[in-house]
């Protein structure tokens, strides 16, 4: 062996990026993904969906939400296709003139945000929770499965709409339209956090016994470390597969809220106010201003559901 | 005497996405009534697969890739499922590394022991309830006529081992394939087992394979040792002979890094490197980069087995010796 | 003072706690699931020399090693290590940080999957105080090379190695921390033996090489004759018999050992009768009373059936036997090789 080989320098980042590029391309995870068209047709919707969310108001041909550009001339418009529509409003305008094309963009731009911050903010806390839970045991995960328990009895959406509606009391009226979508993002939050809990808890029990956590410790490796640097990667992968799953979960929750008038305000429409506003005109006729948002909302939740259940079926070992 | 198992050209294929692995390569042996052949080897060299492959057992996508394997003389390596099945429970036995998977734990062992035996005779009740605590019996568990209404958790590791023994011999098979029976087992336990399936192979005149890493276990149990690597056979002979006079290097090598009681060593002898995996097994003589005797054809033509002085091994070494 | 013992454990008792919801119990007053898995083990290790410890499944002898790491806290006993007590993880308080350490048995459980290797070692050599990141590369280097694998392996990731490479990336983990001594809980049973071989002749330069002290463990009585000096034999959590090796294998004297040198599968004997051999390791939640072999040793009479032998002998050899201390055992007639 020579000198060069024995003192070689700690690769930088960059190179193991490159290499951790290198090693995803050559990867199974990549192979199962593009022989299945079905996600990657999902996978497109779905890159579509957030990348028109992103970048909205330049996407959007409207601005329905400035009042300044709005008219209650153009209000009622059909799709453009249908006699009577105008090219300017491709799937028509609701009753306000807002050209629908434009709202269902804002509007999974509202959905996609609340979603994935009410996900994130399940997965901190499920995480948090399970991992410690799960490390620690005893009494204190005795205490805290007990409670995830019992509110798994209790459905997901009633304690949203529980959540929220103690928040709308509480709060001042004036605040409530401002902090709204906050309030929506907790409440979905808060109803899903006892499922990331429970897997991060079991991945946290199996990986803790491992000798590669022993080792650590004789090392001197503090326990806190242990937990984040050494437990923590490696309960992360069926914590993110069951994350993508409930992003569709946290939408349809979204949706649902907005629907009963509970969730965003309409204002600053998600889809499932879209769907509520367009309800209203679906039998005097003016069947596109819900039918579309509608439509989106299904093929985002579906796009979004089967990504998920690739992933699950990709990292599970057992079904390859 | 002609052979009970005859396997000829055996290879076994694992189509993956980048490779077609061929883990069990053209390999040849056969089997007598009555007689114990030890196949052994380290991890990765096929001796799993090929015992796998007799009984039908591989698990897709790993297929036969070509051979044939007769059972006194009839092929059964091309069988449907439903002969094969046939097959399976009553001329071939098996007996694997782990009881507790072998055994279904919802059921009493005399259910098991009496399910397989009128799956195959046509056998009362009673009559098999009979024929399952003479098996037990047979096998060395005290009071079996007690014991055979209790589940397999009820039994200790060895016993289990034994219950698979009883259920692998419930129908007289011709031939018994033992896959590492005694790995996960105590040393004292494994010496009792040892001892039973010698018994049995004497009294039955069953043919036995042995599959196993451990060249102790082969040692004491069988009349032939078949020594694998990377997927081949490269020696096989008399175990006597392959024990005390082994004739290939990588044989050789093996012997040699075994510790023993009463050899006093510092250091032991060992073979540098380890097995290839299947996906790059060298070109020419799959060992010749771990060999300290390679010569110029090793990494180039592969050697067929050759007929030693006590054993026959597939090393060019023994061309050499016999041209000169 | 080279005769002072580096490691001596005395009387040293491990009880596990396997009552479910032991809060409740405690509340309800139900009586709790305890198994003693170490009962009253002692022997010492002096410095540069190697300890075997050899035992067969619940034997605790994996439960003893842990114990010495301070993985795990001794119910009862004590554990002193160049004479200050081993209290936590690494003897972190009590004695110098990273003087004991440990190799495992599963290589593919003991490397965490997503770290490099580099970093795997270099956390080993963070915690000794090494905090430039560059050095620590460069070190983790040399020890790949001191344990036989080159520098660029630390780039890759465990999965890319096989078995009995992975246990020398444990070996050169366990060598950062700069150790005296190192537990060895059955290094090599997850190996082929031709990669076993390897290992062992790793360990044994390492020894010479750096002077370092070893807890051996392992069920395989040959690999325990090739390593140790002193052989430390346990069934059921008791220390049975210790001797130096020579002797423990020309003249052993409790019947579980010699048991245990009549099961191994001999290589140079192919038709041999076992004379001893019967029965099998009792369940540790139900050993049996007084001397926990005697319902397979065909020497037990009533004493061994109620009373606890206690270790007894010379300095280089002790067994824990009636049948010994009364003299009524035959001699052993050892099997020719």
């Amino acid at each position: 062996m020579t000198d060069q080989q024995a003192h070689i320098p700690h690769q930088s980042l960059g190179s193991r990026m490159v290499d951790g590029i290198r090693r995803f391309a050559g990867s199974d995870l990549l192979y199962s993904f593009v022989r299945q068209p079905v996600v990657v047709v999902a996978f497109l919707i779905t890159v579509i969906f957030i990348l028109a969310a992103i970048f909205a108001p330049l996407v959007a041909p409207h601005d329905p939400f400035n009042p300044a550009s709005l008219s209650l001339m153009d209000s009622f418009f059909p799709p453009s296709w249908v006699e009577g529509g105008d090219a300017r409003f491709l799937l028509g305008t609701d009753n306000q003139g807002r050209d629908i094309f434009s709202t269902i963009i804002y509007g999974a731009r509202i959905s996609l945000m609340v979603g994935f911050a009410a996900v994130v903010f399940s997965i901190a806390l499920g995480v948090l929770v399970g991992l410690i839970s799960g490390f620690v045991g005893g009494w204190f995960d005795a205490l805290l499965m007990r409670f995830a328990d019992i509110q798994l009895t209790i459905p997901g959406l009633l304690i949203a709409l529980l959540v929220d509606g103690i928040a709308r009391t509480a709060l001042p009226s004036d605040m409530r339209e401002e902090i709204a979508i906050y309030v929506v993002i907790f409440a979905i939050g808060i109803s899903n956090w006892p499922q990331y809990a429970r897997v991060a808890r079991s991945g946290a029990m199996s990986e803790k016994v491992k000798d590669y956590v022993a080792s650590a410790r004789i090392i001197g490796t503090p326990s806190w470390v242990i937990l984040l640097r050494h437990v923590l990667p490696n309960i992360l992968g069926p914590v993110l597969v069951l994350g993508t799953i409930g992003l569709a979960l946290a939408i349809t929750s979204e949706a649902t809220l907005s629907f009963l008038g509970v969730g965003v305000p309409p204002t600053t429409p998600s889809l499932g106010t879209l769907i509520r506003i367009g309800n209203d005109f679906l039998f005097s006729g003016e069947w596109w201003i819900t039918l579309f948002p509608s439509g989106a909302l299904v093929v985002l939740v579906l796009a979004v559901n089967l990504l998920g259940d690739w992933l699950r079926d990709a990292l599970n070992p057992k079904l390859r | 005497m002609s052979a009970l198992l005859e396997v000829k050209n055996l290879s076994v294929e694992i189509p993956t996405r980048r490779h077609l692995l061929v883990p069990v390569d053209d390999v040849s042996f056969d089997i007598a009534p009555g007689e114990i052949l030890g196949v052994v080897g380290e991890s990765g060299a096929g001796k799993s697969l090929t015992g796998a492959a007799v009984i039908g057992l591989l698990e897709p996508p790993g297929r036969i890739g070509g051979g044939e394997i007769r059972l006194e003389g009839k092929r059964i390596d091309n069988l449907k499922y439903r002969e094969l099945r046939r097959i399976r429970g009553a001329a071939i036995g098996m007996i694997f590394q782990d009881p507790l998977t072998s055994l279904n734990p919802l059921y009493t062992i005399g259910r098991q022991l009496s399910e397989t035996l009128r799956t195959h005779q046509p056998l009362s009740e009673t009559a098999a309830k009979a024929r399952a605590i003479e098996l037990l019996d047979e096998v060395g568990i005290p009071a079996a006529s007690e014991r055979i209404g209790q589940y397999p958790h009820q039994f200790s590791g060895g016993m289990r081992q034994r219950v698979v023994i009883a259920l692998a011999l419930a129908n007289n098979p011709k031939l018994i394939i033992a896959d590492e029976p005694t790995t996960a087992l105590d040393v004292s336990v494994q010496a009792q087992i040892i001892n039973l399936l010698k018994r049995l192979a004497a009294d039955n005149g069953a043919a036995i394979m042995l599959i196993s890493h451990d060249m102790g276990v082969i040692a004491e149990t069988c009349d032939r040792v078949a020594v694998m690597y990377a997927g081949r056979i490269v020696e096989i002979g008399a175990v006597r002979n392959v024990v005390q006079a082994p004739n290939h290097p990588y044989t050789q090598g093996l012997m040699a890094s075994i510790p023993r009681l009463g050899k006093d060593d510092a250091r032991l002898a060992h073979i540098k490197g380890s097995m290839p995996r299947p996906t790059d097994i060298p070109q020419g003589c799959a060992f010749h980069p771990r060999c300290p005797k390679r010569f110029e054809p090793c990494d180039q033509k592969r050697p067929e087995l050759m007929k030693g002085d006590s054993s026959q091994a597939a090393c060019w070494l023994l061309q050499r010796e016999a041209d000169q | 003072m080279s005769d002072a013992p580096l490691l001596e454990v005395k009387n040293l008792s491990k009880i596990f706690d396997l009552t479910e919801a032991a809060w409740l119990a405690a509340l309800t007053g139900r009586s709790r699931l305890l198994l003693p898995a170490v009962d009253g083990v002692s022997f010492s290790i002096p410095k540069g020399k190697t300890f075997g410890l050899v035992g067969e499944s619940g034997s605790g002898k994996s439960t003893v090693a842990r114990m010495t790491v301070g993985l795990m806290q001794p119910s009862n006993g004590s554990i002193t290590f160049d004479g200050k007590p081993v209290s936590a993880p690494g003897g972190g308080r009590g004695i110098g940080r990273g003087r004991l350490q440990m190799i495992f048995q599963d290589p593919f459980a003991s490397l965490n999957p997503r770290w490099r290797v580099v970093d795997i070692i270099g956390e080993a050599l963070l915690r000794k105080g090494m905090r430039d990141s560059l050095a620590r590369a460069k070190r983790a280097g040399e020890l790949l090379d001191q344990v036989g694998l080159v520098a660029v392996d630390g780039e890759k990731f465990p999965h890319e190695f096989s078995g009995g490479q992975r246990q020398r990336i444990s070996i050169a983990r366990a060598l950062a921390s700069e150790p005296e001594f190192l537990v060895c809980d059955e290094p090599t049973s997850a190996l082929d033996v031709s990669v076993q071989a390897q290992i062992l002749n790793l360990m044994k330069d390492l020894q010479d090489e750096l002077g370092l002290t070893y807890l051996f463990i392992s069920h395989n009585l040959a690999v325990i004759a090739h390593v140790s000096d002193v052989v430390g034999v346990m069934y059921l959590g008791r220390l049975v018999e210790v001797a130096e090796k020579k002797q423990l294998f020309k003249a052993p004297q409790h019947p579980y050992t010699r048991m245990l040198l009549d099961a191994i599968p001999r290589l140079d004997m192919t038709t041999r009768e076992r004379s001893h051999v019967v029965g099998e390791v009792a369940n540790p939640m139900s050993r049996p009373p007084g001397c926990h072999y005697h319902p397979r040793c065909p020497f037990a009479n009533k004493r061994c059936k109620s009373e606890d032998p206690k270790l007894k002998g010379a300095a280089n050899f002790a067994a824990a036997c009636h049948g010994v201390e009364e003299g009524r055992l035959p001699a052993w007639a050892a099997a020719a090789e």
